[in-house]
């Protein structure tokens, strides 16, 4: 492909949809299909057919419309609106002029879920069907890549993406740009590019989503990383457990083979890159940058002590610049737009947006994208519309079984990947966890101790031994099993995992319990008296003496 | 090569640029304990038991990984390192069936010697009895789940060294166990050599010659390094 | 509970023997003529060397040799952990389970069924209570049931370990818990 071709291809794309009097979009990311939103989107295409409207109303899928729990969600270009809860049998009313009939579920730009919203990452939401490489160069996609390969010097990108600020999205926060100019600068002749979507945190499925909704966006962001750091081959470490993910990058990576924008002389220039995918096997700790490489050369997935870091020593030892999915998903719109712009966006020294996956016991949970910055009330009252009647905020979980609890007390606080660590918890990759008072924390710290326990590679002693005992501390606690000597025992442990551990699993699994335990000591005590104060764990009341 | 000085508790040491802080200093007399290192195979950095405090740096690092410096000021046995050291020992002592009594290797046991040096002279922790087999199948040796700690010396020592590959992990977690192949009974294992490599570098009674009662057993390092030594100089010589 | 201070006079001195082979009693016995220093120390109020069946009040330090196997085992040593100042783990089986515990890899059932009905001609589970002590479904640590003062591991305890670790105990010190084996 060269560049006429592009802006071509976006040219034709652009009238043709112009020339549409509607197009509808159908949710089609995991959430929405699992509720029924396949059904919804073959009635539309049928209704469709059967008004004799093909040519001019086009039913098409799309990436995540957010709110996930009142799914299926289809958003129509015509009245820009998103209707909530569509069935098969009310979706036709959307081709007679009866949305009227969507009261009470239909969602606009001014909706409180989408008002306190900015949508970068999930911009093409609604315009672009993730199967339609098109869709993706209508709403000017790969104009980046042709930029950095034809237009921007290696040097010249790497110095954009450190003027953007861009921080890793992966949860740790490390400056995207500094890494870069690691893997670029470094003198070995090979190199590689990869992107780590091995999202495993419970609750979260933010990376799953941009997978899912537009994969060619996460592809431009790889392609244009390879340019700037000299590396020829990519690649996407996914989950085995998102078959649907799966689906929709081997599709795009053979359109984009196919279009000439992966692969040799893209835009005609000497810039050649190939994008692999490499599937997981289901373990959480492939998400640890050193185990998802052992993984990717076919060994063990286990992690190896740092330092080296990747960019120094990855894949078959050669330098590589290892980056998430919402990472690479930001490339395009900084080499497009410039750093600059991406770094008025959001907190000043995390700049930018950030996506959420907003969980648990909240009125309208999803899939929601905010400025870095935005306070966990705005996230959870306003777009997220509160817990529901009868009980109140207690706290929300971020960064997953890494991270910490986030009491209401610190409710204003910004949402940055400096503050956070302040109080005992994490940005984390985006999941978002939100408790009533209907949660038990010490339950809570339990369950994440479990899934660290269950997740354990095994290597190292403190994390593989250390959690099953934590665990059991926990799980006696919850049962009015415990006695005080296991309290100074749980927090010699943490401290134990938290210093010696090899990677970062080990290191972060006490996170939960020691924020659990700072901010909801009470309920520690509470148990060991033999009292669940939110009245969740089932203590046998003591037999009479 | 050129030599570097640093400070190893309190004692001014030279090492040779590229030595590991872990081998400086036990040329130099001084033993920081470990169960994954063994001299000749690759680091795991697995046991954590060799983690010492380097000045100016925040985290506890690896002795058996971290490469000497210039003017580096080591710590290896502060108070918290030591209890650090203890609990990880108490972790092994209730992770697996660790009976010394009955054990073949009672009384030459590196993690015996090891608790012992340590002051570990009881666990706190609730003991896991899980439930594991013994593989006698192999006709020389055996291997017990049992006394394991998965220091994966075995794993190692049989790639690197004897070049069979015959030892890997399955599992993983709490669930780890070493197997033979792609988990075959030993004694079906179509790689291994049977050289008995992996039995002398077991730092428990995990791996263990057939045919010793409890406690008669003796490790014979000295083998290593007749077979190392067949290696690098062509000669049969111990 | 740990004491420091110097004991009485003339303290009072136990030692028990709950779920194991006597194997530290044993080795306690190879005291030999050390047996008149001890005696000479302190006041061997009770033991399984000694005829007394009742475990005595107001102890300053006892032994307790054995895991906690049986629901006698169970009664016995709450009360004793309350007659006495400070306790001692004494040995392996008490310290960490040892060979006494080896059971719990099983079910308890089975582990009767195997020995009684497989092995023995009996052919008959005793399962009647008041007959033998029922035994409980997991074999515990001393530790586990009662608070532990010292331990002192070994399978058994070397003769010379028992009587520098009683002697330092009785003199109100901290025995060194550094190079105490468990096993040989």
């Amino acid at each position: 492909m060269t560049g006429e071709v592009l802006a071509q291809t976006r040219d034709t794309e652009r009238e043709r949809q112009a020339g549409l009097r509607e197009r509808i979009a159908c949710c089609s990311v995991a959430g929405c299909l699992s509720a029924g939103g396949g059904e919804v989107r073959a009635a539309l295409e049928k209704a469709v057919n059967a008004r004799g409207l093909d040519g001019q109303v086009e039913v098409i899928g799309t990436g995540c419309l957010g709110l996930c729990s009142q799914g299926p969600l289809v958003s129509s270009a015509a009245t820009r609106q998103v209707y909530a809860g569509v069935t098969p049998e009310d979706s036709a009313a959307l081709l007679d002029g009866g949305a009227g009939r969507f009261q009470g579920r239909t969602l606009g730009p001014d909706h409180p879920f989408y008002a306190g919203q900015r949508r970068l990452i999930l911009e093409n939401s609604g315009r672009v069907d993730p199967e339609r490489i098109q869709d993706y160069i209508a709403q000017g996609g790969y104009r980046a890549l042709l930029r950095a390969a034809s237009a921007m010097s290696p040097a010249e990108i790497v110095a954009e993406v450190k003027r953007s600020g861009l921080r890793g999205r992966g949860g740790a926060g490390y400056p995207a740009g500094l890494k870069w100019e690691l893997v670029a600068r470094h003198p070995a002749s090979d190199r590689y590019v990869v992107c780590n979507a091995d999202e495993g945190d419970p609750g979260a499925f933010m990376n799953r989503s941009v997978l899912e909704g537009d994969p060619h966006r996460v592809l431009e962001g790889m392609a244009i990383a390879g340019r700037a750091v000299g590396a020829r081959q990519g690649y996407i470490y996914a989950r085995g457990e998102s078959p649907l993910a799966i689906a929709r990058i081997r599709t795009a990576i053979a359109q984009a083979q196919r279009e000439g924008l992966l692969g040799g002389r893209i835009f005609d220039s000497d810039f050649q890159f190939q994008i692999d995918l490499r599937i997981g096997a289901g373990a959480y700790v492939c998400g640890e940058e050193t185990a998802l490489l052992a993984s990717i050369e076919g060994r063990r997935g286990q992690p190896v002590p740092r330092p080296p870091y990747p960019p120094e020593r990855g894949l078959w030892g050669c330098p590589t610049l290892i980056n998430n999915v919402e990472t690479f998903a930001n490339i395009p719109a900084i080499v497009e737009r410039g750093g600059a712009w991406l770094a008025a966006i959001g907190a000043p020294a995390s700049p930018g947006t950030k996506v959420f996956a907003l969980a648990g016991r909240v009125a309208r949970a999803g899939l929601v994208e905010v400025p870095v910055g935005t306070s966990l009330r705005t996230i959870v009252m306003d777009i997220g519309g509160g817990v529901p009647a009868g009980c109140e905020f207690k706290a929300a979980q971020t960064g997953g079984p890494a991270g910490g609890c986030i009491p209401a007390a610190f409710l204003d606080l910004p949402m940055d990947y400096d503050t956070l660590p302040g109080i005992g918890s994490m940005m984390g990759s985006g999941g978002l966890i939100v408790m009533d008072t209907s949660t038990c924390m010490v339950d809570v710290a339990r369950f994440f101790m479990e899934f660290c326990m269950d997740e354990s590679c095994g290597k190292c002693v403190p994390c593989r031994a250390g959690t099953v005992q934590m665990h059991g501390i926990l799980r006696r606690l919850t049962r009015g099993e415990a006695a005080a000597s296991d309290m100074s025992m749980l927090e010699e442990l943490s401290r134990l995992l938290k210093e010696t551990s090899l990677c970062g699993l080990g290191l972060a699994a006490p996170n939960p319990v020691l924020s659990t335990l700072r901010h909801f000591r009470n309920e520690y005590e509470a148990h060991l008296a033999g009292r669940c104060p939110a009245g969740r764990c089932s203590i046998p009341v003591p037999e009479p003496v | 090569m050129s030599v570097r000085t640093l400070e190893v508790d309190g004692r001014t040491i030279t090492a040779l640029e590229g030595q590991t802080v872990f081998s400086a200093a036990w040329d130099s007399g001084i033993r920081i304990p470990r169960l994954c290192h063994l001299g000749g195979l690759s680091e795991a950095g697995a046991c954590r038991l060799c983690l010492v405090e380097i000045e100016g740096q925040k985290k506890l690092q690896p002795a058996c990984l971290t490469k000497v410096a210039e003017d580096m000021v080591v710590n290896t046995a502060t108070p918290a390192l030591l209890a650090h050291r203890r609990l990880i020992v108490e972790l092994l002592l209730a992770e697996r069936n660790h009976v010394c009594a009955v054990c073949v290797l009672n009384g030459a046991c590196e993690l015996q010697d090891l608790a012992a040096q340590l002051g570990v002279d009881h666990v706190r922790l609730r003991p896991q009895y899980p439930s594991l087999p013994v593989d006698l199948s192999h006709e020389r040796f055996g291997l017990d789940h049992n006394r394991c700690i998965l220091c994966t010396r075995c794993v190692r020592v049989c790639d690197e060294v004897e070049g069979a590959h015959t030892w890997d992990v399955a599992g993983r977690g709490r669930n780890s166990r070493i197997i033979s192949d792609l988990g075959e009974p030993w004694g079906d294992s179509g790689s291994c050599t049977s050289c008995g490599k992996c039995v002398q570098v077991c730092p428990t009674g995990a791996l263990f010659s057939k045919g010793r009662t409890v406690a008669e057993m003796r490790k014979d390092r000295g083998f290593l390094r007749y077979i190392m030594t067949a290696r690098e100089k062509k000669l049969w010589i111990s | 509970m740990t004491q420091t201070a110097p004991m009485s006079n003339k303290p009072r001195f136990a030692t028990v023997w709950l779920g194991g082979c006597s194997g530290c009693h044993m080795s306690f016995l190879d005291l030999d003529e050390r047996l008149f220093d001890l005696a000479a120390i302190a006041d061997i109020c009770y033991s399984p060397v000694a005829d007394i069946k009742e475990f005595p009040a107001n102890v300053d330090l006892t032994l307790v040799e054995g895991a906690v196997a049986n629901e006698d085992h169970l009664r016995e040593l709450k009360h004793i952990r309350a007659q006495t100042r400070v306790l001692v783990a004494f040995g392996d089986c008490a310290v960490t389970g040892n060979v006494t515990a080896l059971r719990n890899l099983f079910p308890l059932e089975d582990v009767l069924q195997r020995a009684y009905v497989e092995l023995a001609s009996s052919g008959r589970s005793p399962s009647a209570d008041g007959i033998v002590p029922r035994l409980l479904d997991r074999v515990l640590r001393v530790q586990d049931v009662v608070d532990v003062d010292f331990f002192l591991p070994g399978c058994p305890p070397s003769a010379d370990s028992i009587f520098d670790f009683v002697a330092t105990v009785l003199r109100g010190g901290r025995p060194a818990r550094e190079g105490r084996r468990f096993g040989a």
